[in-house]
């Protein structure tokens, strides 16, 4: 383009509008349907297409004995003689209905009995995602500050042990001091934040593990940024120029990578339930799959991929919110 | 400053810089000393790599991560200064690539706020000052520029911008760092006739750094020759161009006015 | 590059790279610093205690005997007995074996999955090249420990099925990697110069293309199977793996799990083992990351 052209052209500028931040959430949110149901193809045809045989299953689960009379009739009760497109879609119909089908154990209806268990869970999640970032990002910017020097090498210490230890193992050491020598924390169950403490500490340890070296390779790179030194040439603070335009910059990737983390600490959460007794969905998800119940694990699944995708998408608004090329740059694109 | 009047000179004094490579102390300026006068554009030029943009960095402390000042100091008006507080107050800089100088996800009022906040001007003031100067620089409908992020501005804007900002800062010296040498010829012209109408205006003593020989004759008052981090001449503009003492001196010349066949350093 | 940078990378060889080293084995124990050093040494005890453990533990790992039921340690039974009276240590050098192997077998698989799936994607390129990652995508993007439970849900309970659960969660990464070296190799004169003399594509590919990709994929392996170790337990320790009385780690917390207040080390010397085991990897894979391939720091977990 020549410089003429370039100069008439002026500048390509956009008023930034809240409209262009709702566009961006609108589209987003577009995708949570189809990505559900892809998923939900994905899963359907998994668990059909599967080794085990849901008829024979279910009449172990009701303690019928497998006469071929009885796995007729189960086949039929449960609509497996029917082609597998019209199974699906009796599935989908049934499941826009939210009538994920009945319990091959209980016999009860199984969404309501997961959104029972599932806030728990998802309590449990949260805490130690909080914990996570409340944690992590003093660290990484501490390590980052005094680069090589004392504080660095305690956070990199940490950091390497807290992506070796197994959380599990972790929960029960804690359980241990906190409980059992110490008494300050109780052990079992759900009741108040003294209860929420410990399990949400063992599964945040290792992503507060991650986060803080990725933090703390973010703000080195940062901090080596034109920018950067042009602010310290402006004449601002060394604390102003590490707040406004090194952190400021370096939380860009962890907005990312925070979306990576809720997977992880939401299956954190699944398998420490049961070390700290926290009436939350992963028992229930666990026995499900010992007992092969095929609409437990379904929905479940289904369920836990919907908590994810939703995540993510929060996570892509807010990372919008925080980079404007991102947000602004979408409204150009063809 | 408690002086009523402007200051009259800036003087880096022996001026020493240092890195570290594999292992070994490597010299990268060494023993500059410059002078700049309020009013004066000094020029600083010399080859790619002579260290010229690091001296000016590394008098205001600003040096690259791993590149450290070694001696050297800062006076104005004979007192000697840290360069922690003269930073945007007393000396402000412009860079080359203006583009990469902005932070890419914050608008242009919020760079433009950022200075007067340090430097403790009054709230009321400090839009005003700043509008008065965009329109200084030459930038109109400044209300728009103000809500803009630099990827959507051009080379050109982003530049006055930063123009802008140095003098809205009301710092009587001026360090420019190659400010023409990443623009369109057209708007590097722009920018030279800006520069030259604003120093002279608001008197200001500018250290300008270049390799452009053109640049220094469109725009210097007087002339620091740098090769391999060392001043070799300095001299007023004239006799460096009609009378220029030092061999790399005449390098310079010589591939500058190769470019304008007919004429060769005297 | 701005006259700042040019300053400084100007007359000497500040030419942004690392120092040169030597290749080679012996040279890497030569210039590692003493935790990989230590870490390269537990890795390779781990291993050979995994490899040659049905001839080198002290005793049966499977003799259950309730009389000498939880003791502490003693002479004879160096870290105690478990709750049925089995001599843990032997319990623990065979569910090194157990637990090692699995995560071994997981990752050939993850390996051979990602360069078969990835090197398709970047030879062929085009529709077939997008339609791959497109998939891969999408199991990129999931949890892994949901996916995970799905497949176990699906297949069924059992190591088999979990090792192929986790194989089945974390190809993607391996195949987009590979994918992007073979793209970036593919145009080169080598390659051309391969179909030409009359190699297939597959000869092609094996030939020229894999080594180039052997070395990342080997860093990224040691990066990650820290990780994956961590993932096989964690589905163990929730009784989804092996099954009693087959010693491993995981499942030997989860069997402590009821003697945690009375006898806490039944607990704590699978979980210790798990940790050391994990934490030579890692550091291995550190050493081996910055030294063959800095670039590679970004974190990627799952």
């Amino acid at each position: 383009m020549s410089a003429l052209a370039r100069r008439n052209q002026g500048v390509e500028s956009r008023r930034r509008t809240d409209w262009t931040m709702a566009r961006f959430i609108l589209r987003r949110l577009l995708l949570l349907p189809v990505m559900l149901l892809a998923a939900s193809v994905v899963i359907f045809l998994m668990l059909r297409l599967g080794p085990s045989d849901p008829a024979l299953d279910y009449l172990r689960l009701s303690r019928v004995p497998p006469t071929p009379q009885a796995l007729d009739e189960a086949r039929r009760a449960l609509g497996l003689d029917l082609p597998l497109i019209a199974q699906y879609a009796d599935w989908l119909w049934k499941a826009l209905r939210l009538d994920f089908g009945q319990s091959y154990v209980t016999s009860r209806p199984v969404l309501p009995d997961l959104l029972h268990y599932l806030p728990a869970t998802l309590q449990l999640a949260g805490a130690a995602l909080v914990i996570t970032l409340a944690v992590s990002v003093p660290l990484g910017v501490w390590a980052a500050r005094y680069r090589d020097g004392l504080p660095d090498q305690i956070v990199r210490l940490i950091a390497a042990i807290g992506v070796s230890m197994p959380n599990f193992w972790l929960g029960f050491l804690l359980a241990l001091l906190f409980s059992v020598h110490l008494g300050w924390l109780p052990a079992m169950g759900r009741d108040g934040w003294s209860s929420l403490i410990m399990p949400a500490a063992a599964i945040s340890f290792m992503t507060l593990s991650i986060n803080a070296r990725l933090l703390r390779a973010s703000m080195l790179e940062a901090a080596g940024q034109r920018h950067v030194a042009w602010a310290r040439l402006r004449g601002l603070s060394p604390r102003t120029v590490e707040r406004s335009h090194v952190l400021r910059n370096a939380l860009l990737p962890v907005i990312t990578a925070t979306g990576m983390y809720v997977g992880e600490l939401i299956g954190g959460a699944l398998v420490i339930e049961s070390i700290f007794g926290w009436p939350g969905v992963g028992r229930y998800a666990v026995s499900a799959i010992f007992n092969r119940d095929y609409p437990v694990i379904q929905c479940f699944t289904l369920l836990m991929v919907a908590i994810f995708v939703i995540c993510n998408l929060i996570v892509d608004i807010i990372y919008a919110w925080a980079d404007p090329r991102v947000r602004l740059a979408a409204e150009s694109a063809p | 400053m408690t002086s009523s009047q402007s200051p009259r000179r800036l003087v880096i004094r022996n001026l020493g810089v240092e890195t570290t490579r594999h292992g070994v102390a490597v010299t990268l300026v060494d023993d500059v000393s410059l002078d700049v006068r309020a009013g004066e554009t000094l020029a600083l030029v010399g080859a790619s790599g002579c260290g010229k943009s690091l001296t000016c960095a590394a008098s205001l402390d600003a040096a690259p991560p791993g590149v450290r000042r070694t001696t050297g100091s800062i006076a104005i008006d004979g007192v000697e200064q840290a360069p922690a507080d003269i930073r945007g107050r007393l000396v402000a800089t412009i860079l080359q690539n203006p583009r990469s100088a902005f932070n890419p996800v914050r608008t242009m009022r919020q760079h433009a706020m950022e200075g007067p906040a340090a430097r403790g001007a009054p709230a009321a003031s400090r839009e005003q000052r700043v509008r008065a100067a965009m329109a200084d620089a030459g930038l109109e409908d400044v209300d728009r520029i103000l809500d803009l992020h630099p990827f959507e501005m051009s080379g050109g804007m982003l530049q006055r911008m930063m123009i802008a900002l140095a003098l809205a800062s009301g710092a009587p010296f001026l360090f420019a760092d190659e400010p023409t040498t990443d623009l369109d010829l057209i708007v590097q012209r722009d920018i030279l006739n800006l520069l030259l109408r604003l120093t002279r205006r608001q008197g200001l003593g500018v250290l300008l750094v270049t390799h452009d020989m053109g640049v220094v004759a469109a725009l210097a008052d007087r002339v620091a020759v740098m090769d391999a981090g060392r001043i070799i001449e300095t001299a007023p503009v004239m006799d460096i161009f009609n009378r220029p003492t030092h061999p790399v001196t005449r390098n310079l010349l010589d591939a500058h006015l190769s470019l304008y066949p007919g004429r060769s350093a005297a | 590059m701005t006259s700042l940078d040019g300053e400084l990378t100007g007359d000497l060889a500040g030419d942004g790279l690392p120092p040169p080293h030597a290749h080679g084995r012996a040279s890497f124990w030569r210039e590692a610093r003493w935790p990989a050093r230590m870490a390269a040494v537990v890795a390779c005890a781990l291993a050979l205690i995994a490899i040659l453990s049905p001839w080198v533990t002290p005793h049966d790992p499977n003799a259950v005997d309730l009389a000498i039921r939880l003791q502490p340690a003693d002479a004879v039974y160096w870290l105690g007995t478990d709750h049925l009276g089995r001599d843990i240590l032997s319990r623990l050098m065979a569910g090194a074996a157990v637990s090692l192997g699995s995560v071994a077998v997981a990752m050939a698989l993850i390996l051979t999955a990602g360069i078969i799936i990835g090197g398709t994607a970047g030879f062929l390129g085009g529709r077939v090249d997008q339609a791959i990652m497109r998939v891969a995508d999408v199991f990129l993007t999931f949890p892994t420990i949901v996916m995970a439970l799905f497949m176990v849900g699906a297949l069924g309970v059992g190591l088999t099925n979990v090792i192929i659960a986790i194989a089945v969660t974390h190809w993607a990464w391996y195949a987009r990697m590979v994918r992007g070296i073979v793209l970036s190799l593919r145009r080169r004169d080598f390659i051309a110069a391969s179909r030409l003399a009359g190699a297939s594509p597959a000869q092609t590919f094996v030939r020229h293309l894999l080594p180039a990709t052997m070395a990342q994929l080997l860093v990224l392996a040691t990066l990650d199977i820290g990780h994956i170790m961590l993932h096989v337990s964690g589905l163990s320790f929730l009784g989804l793996g092996v099954t009693a009385p087959t010693a491993e780690w995981g499942v030997m917390i989860a069997d402590a799990r009821e003697y945690v207040w009375t006898e806490p080390l039944l607990m704590f010397w699978p979980g210790l083992a798990l940790f050391i085991s994990v934490m030579a990897l890692n550091t291995l894979g550190d050493a081996l990351r910055d030294r063959l391939d800095p670039s590679l720091r970004a974190e990627h977990g799952h």
